[in-house]
């Protein structure tokens, strides 16, 4: 790593910290502005009054809210996030619970939509305005356009209803990880393919691939080895983003298939109003969605030898 | 472009056609629903619960027993609102922001840039569901969070556009004849903003129509008896087994709609910004 990778690098990571700061901000009013007083919430609503006053000292809730929001924000860093109020149980293991799940799904739904998405572009490239094409482009439009929940609901339809092949919902054999795979596939899919195909038409139209065909390269190799390489250098940091989205928005699919991930304990935190595990999950979110972007644009930095850091702007 | 040479567009893309006729029809529908539904959306008849289709009830009923044709109309009234507040709400933001931006350059440019970077270093969805839970389940405060997650990438086209318009003549020819800032913004430079507008609008519309209906099919929308279509593909997937068609409708009319406002956008694109258009 040279000396202006790692200024890159520094200069990204300054960059996240006000985004970070605001968002920690904007849930730790959240819990400060929330109707009901937390301590009667955890303690029971006919608890001693005397026992509520030490408890509120004990977690620094009679400070004023700066200095609240200076201990929220370091015990954050330090991954405290203080305890559920509806089942009183650390927030901290809720998350690290949660979280296998959420990944999972995230990192399947990802190969398989490069699996498909990639393919998809390159036939639609190469049989550019014809039925190929067409038909891909049509997946794209339907990929984009059919919500996430419509897909969902419509899939165990068919498949675990009427069929009876797949289970409706649940966690914790294969068979449950298809469904909700599939759905969350949906739309990175169609992206990557579309991207894939407007890239690959660009360099199709190069002179150097003019060059190859002209040598007489057989048209199959043109593709696979002259094209593909480069038309594949911008489709990475569309996965990338991609992956950052499906990492943190999963709450549809995660509630529709029951999947206890980061985003169904979320959904369920804001309709019973946890306040500490919103905020948990929230931050979590961001911190994820913050750093697989910073890694995105370092991994493209480094694959692509025309980018040059620090001259961006 | 001229009417003419619009009109030959149309004939050329029928399915951007049909997609305007689509949406033309949900509008119609949405403004002019207690004309068309033959029933108000909360009227429950427990004589006659979850009804096949007939000439009485044209798609059946619910386990209200409240007409499905009906509540698929007030939907499309529930959905137009919204995404109307919201686009209303975002233009306002977004294009005084964008135009103060490009137009005036400098510190505030500077500083507007800064502020919307960091609005995009974050998820939408994750904003507007932070919001909503600020500010409690409620269709109002779903319009509130996507008009506020939704401004920055207006701002952005319309900074980017903003710069290069005031570099042309005939805006370089305004100031030189000693026309006010005011009047130059006024005269030259919105109208020009006009179509990228538009289809920034319509584009943004398809996520407004999908993300107010994903937030309703949460419970975090759309509370009973408004009848979003998110709201209704929820309730209906309790009776998923028997009554599949409870589901179906709402879903289907919902993924045409989003559907439509995609082609929509492509299409007005490709109009009226042919080099910006299909690759």
């Amino acid at each position: 790593m040279d000396l202006g990778m790692g200024r890159y690098v520094l200069n990204r990571l300054l960059q996240a910290i006000p985004t970070l700061l605001l968002i920690s901000f904007l849930t730790f009013i959240m819990g400060f502005l929330a109707p009901g007083d937390p301590i009667r919430m955890i303690l029971g609503e006919r608890s001693d009054p005397q026992a509520v006053a030490q408890v509120r000292r004990e977690l620094g809730l009679d400070r004023p809210w700066y200095e609240q929001y200076a201990r929220f924000v370091w015990n954050a860093v330090k991954g405290d996030f203080g305890i559920s109020l509806y089942n009183r149980r650390p927030v901290g293991d809720i998350l690290r619970e949660s979280f296998p799940a959420t990944a999972t799904l995230a990192t399947l739904a990802i190969l398989l939509a490069v699996t498909v998405g990639i393919p998809a572009g390159i036939v639609s490239a190469v049989w550019h305005n014809r039925l190929p094409d067409r038909l891909s482009m049509l997946g794209v439009v339907l990929g984009i356009s059919v919500p996430n929940f419509v897909l969902a609901t419509l899939l165990i339809l068919l498949f675990s209803v009427r069929l009876g092949w797949l289970p409706v919902a649940g966690w914790g054999a294969p068979e449950y990880l298809l469904l909700p795979v599939v759905v969350l596939a949906a739309r990175p899919s169609a992206s990557i393919a579309r991207f894939t195909r407007t890239s690959m038409l660009e360099v199709l139209q190069q002179d150097y691939i003019r060059t190859a065909r002209a040598k007489g390269v057989p048209e199959r190799m043109v593709i696979l080895k002259h094209a593909l390489p480069n038309a594949l250098l911008p489709v990475v940091t569309v996965v990338g983003n991609a992956f950052g989205y499906l990492l943190t928005g999963s709450f549809i699919v995660e509630t529709v298939f029951a999947v206890p991930g980061v985003g169904y304990k979320s959904i369920e935190a804001i309709l019973r109003r946890d306040y500490p595990v919103i905020q948990a999950t929230t931050l979590l979110f961001a911190f994820l969605f913050i750093v697989v972007n910073l890694l995105v644009d370092i991994i493209y930095t480094r694959l692509d030898p025309r980018v040059r850091f620090g001259t961006n702007r | 472009m001229g009417g003419v040479a619009a009109l030959r567009y149309w004939r050329g893309h029928p399915i951007a056609l049909l997609a305007l006729l689509y949406l033309i029809a949900v509008a119609s529908a949405a403004i002019l629903a207690p004309v068309i539904a033959p029933y108000r959306y909360d009227a429950q008849d427990p004589a006659a619960v979850l009804q096949p289709p007939s000439a009485k009830h044209l798609l059946g009923t619910d386990e209200l027993g409240r007409d499905v044709f009906s509540r698929l109309v007030y939907g499309a009234r529930v959905s137009l609102s919204v995404v109307v507040q919201v686009e209303l709400l975002e233009v306002l933001i977004g294009v005084t922001l964008g135009l103060l931006a490009g137009y005036f350059r400098g510190r505030w440019d500077a500083l507007i840039m800064r502020f919307t970077d960091m609005m995009f270093a974050f998820p939408d969805i994750l904003l507007a569901i932070l919001i909503v839970a600020i500010l409690g389940p409620g269709l109002h405060n779903v319009f509130i969070a996507l008009a506020l997650t939704g401004w920055p990438s207006l701002a952005r086209v319309v900074r980017s556009q903003t710069l290069s318009l005031r570099e042309r003549e005939f805006v370089e020819s305004a100031r030189a004849i000693g026309l006010s800032h005011t009047r130059i913004i006024l005269r030259y430079i919105l109208p020009n903003l006009l179509p990228t507008v538009l289809v920034a609008v319509t584009v943004d519309a398809a996520g407004v129509v999908l993300a107010e209906s994903a937030l309703s099919f949460l419970g975090l929308g759309a509370q009973p008896p408004l009848p979003s279509w998110g709201r209704m593909i929820d309730d209906a997937r309790q009776l998923m087994r028997s009554q599949p068609l409870l589901l179906v409708y709402p879903a289907v009319v919902l993924s045409l709609t989003v559907m439509s406002l995609n082609f929509l956008g492509d299409a007005l694109r490709d109009l009226w910004d042919p080099r910006r258009g299909r690759r």
